[in-house]
């Protein structure tokens, strides 16, 4: 399938003002309560010019009001926030120079495509002939061109999505900001728009994006970091590898791709960045990437595709777990076994056979794909 | 229950409605006719119909109806805006008690305003006892301002109630994006909230029309003595001069016109739905 973003991005880059490239954005301590409760808990984080930073978090963990306080829309309690390096904590609205998807696209409804698009133009009072000009070029990059005279109930939902990102991206905003801009697509085409927003950012690569989520597949896709919220916290913030591979704490570990954490003790560290730890009376070794200290007592952390049913030649480290159930889903094999008191899951190949339900299964995994998270770490 | 019995059962209620609603109404326009089944008197209908005093009658109506209606509708759009858009404390409370002024008798708030504005109203006391005026300065009341401020007041909440439930339904997010696109207050109102307020508007605007076009109780009550709409014209044909004929030959006009105004606020209601009329 050709894309359909693309076509219009170098002209629309060719008149950026040169200004306008990379401006990051940055919370410094950024408190919000509503009504006396705390919601957003002094808020720290820097997204750098041209990146795409993702916050993910359950239900209520305070992402959509952070982004609403880079928008202007909520007043900080306490902190500042800068847009490039405009402190921007007291500037109304509409002087942020920001664009804003959210969820529900919030299309003007008795306007055309394009007069939705020209809007943000229009609002600042810009020359016709530059209206002109950016209108079709924004509705080119997100393959809407054709649709310019329709109106938004004309449209389908992916493309009422096309029509709320070209009209953020009309006014050459200096930060985007998208509020699950994707959840309420189904899941095929969810996966296609991902796709373009990954390309549609590196046709912009001066594109500053805060990028909320609750889908760790979406954050895990677009972002170059990932802040992960709690409770209106963020209990974790770093590159989306690093983050994965090596989790500061147990809530980002089983937050972000979920993760098998075994409780280990009597850390001993050894060559290479690895330590041996004792699980039980079991030893395993894994890679002490937070450099926990000698003695210490901590989570192994092993995802369920690291784990094996079939001997490698240098695994280091067994165990004997017990089946409990296997779903079998297409392209893997979910299995579910009790390790003790503990629960672990792995994935397989699906045409792998396996034993029944309650019968024991040798298990193993790499040393070096399992890391050691410290218990009750807030942020690493 | 069978589609053929049905309409044994739907006759009897047929029937009395059109002994109570119709009957009168057909009186009326047999009145207007020449009376007593006699040949139709289309000339009386020419020499009243042409006669300065209806003319006069008609203007009036119409002025007072187009200029409250106006009237509501803008201090409607206005407090609406407010009411919706910039909550305050007690916002909601506000909202409702203008409601409860729908269900209010209509001439009370004229007599309310001769308290306020009348000759021996307050303010007008103020002036002449504590200032020392020679005369009541304040005396647009017994005008036709009168009766428009008058109406003004009653009818402004039939314009705010759609308008209410409309901005109810608008997406907050809409005002949000807008703004962060660069829009202020007031092309935001401009831009947005009327577009999407203008079903409300017309539906509200066409309801206020058609009441105050047949409004009674506030004329009276002011009792201007040059302000006579036509059906202060037909209260005094009928009831003062005992000319029914000539009454209801201009309650006929005003039955045309009542019934023009509905068509067209009907035809409001289903053209833009009566979920964006705000009338759900
Ligand atoms: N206008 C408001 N008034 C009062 N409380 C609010 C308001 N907006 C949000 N909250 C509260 O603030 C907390 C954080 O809300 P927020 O919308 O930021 O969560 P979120 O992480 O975006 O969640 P979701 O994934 O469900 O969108 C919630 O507990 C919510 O109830
Ligand atoms: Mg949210």
């Amino acid at each position: 399938m050709k894309s359909p973003l693309g076509t219009g991005a170098a002209a629309y880059r060719a008149v950026a003002p040169a200004a306008d490239r990379g401006s990051g954005i940055a919370f410094d301590g950024v408190s919000v309560a509503y009504g006396g409760v705390t919601v957003l808990e002094a808020l720290t984080l820097t997204v750098n010019p041209g990146e795409i930073v993702a916050l993910i978090g359950p239900s209520g963990s305070g992402k959509t009001t952070a982004l609403r306080a880079v928008a202007g829309f909520v007043q900080p309690a306490t902190g500042r926030i800068r847009i490039g390096t405009r402190d921007v904590t007291d500037v109304p609205p509409h002087d942020r120079n920001i664009g804003m998807v959210v969820q529900n696209y919030a299309l003007f409804p008795h306007m055309r495509v394009d007069e939705n698009v020209a809007f943000g133009l229009r609002a600042r009072k810009a020359a016709s002939a530059l209206v002109a000009a950016r209108v079709p070029e924004a509705l080119a990059m997100v393959g809407m061109a054709a649709y310019a005279r329709r109106f938004p109930r004309e449209l389908s939902g992916g493309q009422q999505q096309r029509v709320a990102i070209a009209r953020a991206l009309a006014i050459k905003p200096q930060v985007l900001l998208l509020d699950e801009p994707l959840s309420a697509l189904d899941a095929q085409i969810r996966r296609s728009m991902l796709d373009e927003l990954a390309r549609l950012h590196r046709e912009l690569p001066d594109l500053t994006v805060l990028y909320v989520t609750h889908d760790q597949i979406e954050a895990l896709t677009l972002a170059d970091r990932i802040g992960i919220m709690r409770d209106g916290k963020l209990v974790a913030f770093g590159p989306a590898q690093a983050l994965y591979r090596h989790p500061p704490n147990r809530f980002a570990a089983e937050f972000l791709g979920r993760a098998n954490l075994l409780p280990v003790t009597g850390l001993e560290p050894a060559a290479d960045g690895m330590a041996r730890v004792r699980f039980g009376d079991v030893a395993l070794t894994a890679r002490n990437h937070h450099a926990l200290p000698a003695g210490d007592e901590c989570l192994l952390c092993v995802r369920p595709h690291d784990v094996h049913v079939e001997p490698h030649a240098d695994t280091d480290n067994t165990l004997v777990a017990v089946v409990r159930s296997i779903q079998w889903q297409g392209d893997t094999q979910s299995v579910e076994l009790a390790l003790g008191e503990h629960v672990l899951r792995l994935a397989c190949p699906p045409r792998l056979t396996l034993p029944g339900i309650g019968d024991p299964l040798p298990l193993h995994f790499r040393g070096t794909q399992a890391t050691l998270v410290p218990v009750g770490a807030a942020l690493g | 229950m069978r589609s053929g019995s049905a309409g044994a059962w739907v006759l009897p209620p047929l029937l009395l409605l059109a002994l109570l609603f119709f009957y009168p109404l057909l009186l009326i326009v047999r009145e207007a006719l020449g009376g007593d089944g006699q040949v139709p008197g289309l000339a009386h209908f020419g020499e009243v119909l042409g006669s300065r005093m209806f003319r006069s009658a008609l203007w009036n109506t119409m002025v007072i109806a187009a200029l409250s209606t106006v009237g509501c509708l803008v201090l409607g759009f206005v407090l609406s805006v407010l009411l919706a858009f910039t909550p305050f404390p007690g916002s909601r409370m506000v909202a409702r008690l203008i409601d409860t002024f729908i269900a209010l008798p209509t001439f009370l708030v004229a007599l309310a305003f001769t308290f306020i504005y009348g000759s021996a109203g307050m303010i007008n006391e103020t002036f002449v006892h504590v200032l020392g005026v020679a005369r009541p300065p304040v005396d647009f009341l017994y005008s036709q301002w009168g009766v428009i401020l008058s109406e003004i007041t009653v009818y402004t909440p039939f314009v705010m109630r759609p308008l209410l439930a409309t901005f109810s339904q608008l997406d907050p997010a809409q005002i949000e994006v807008a703004s962060s696109l660069g829009a202020r207050a007031l092309t935001i109102v401009r831009r947005i909230i009327f577009p999407a307020a203008l079903p409300a508007l017309i539906a509200g605007g066409s309801l206020c029309l058609l009441l105050t076009v047949n409004e009674f109780g506030i004329v009276l009550f002011i009792g201007a003595k040059d302000v006579i709409t036509l059906p202060l014209l037909v209260y005094d044909l009928a009831i003062q001069q005992f000319d029914y004929a000539s009454a209801c030959i201009i309650a006929v006009v005003n039955i045309v016109l009542s019934l023009g105004l509905y068509t067209v606020y009907r035809f409001v209601l289903a053209r833009y739905g009566r979920r964006r009329a705000g009338l759900v």
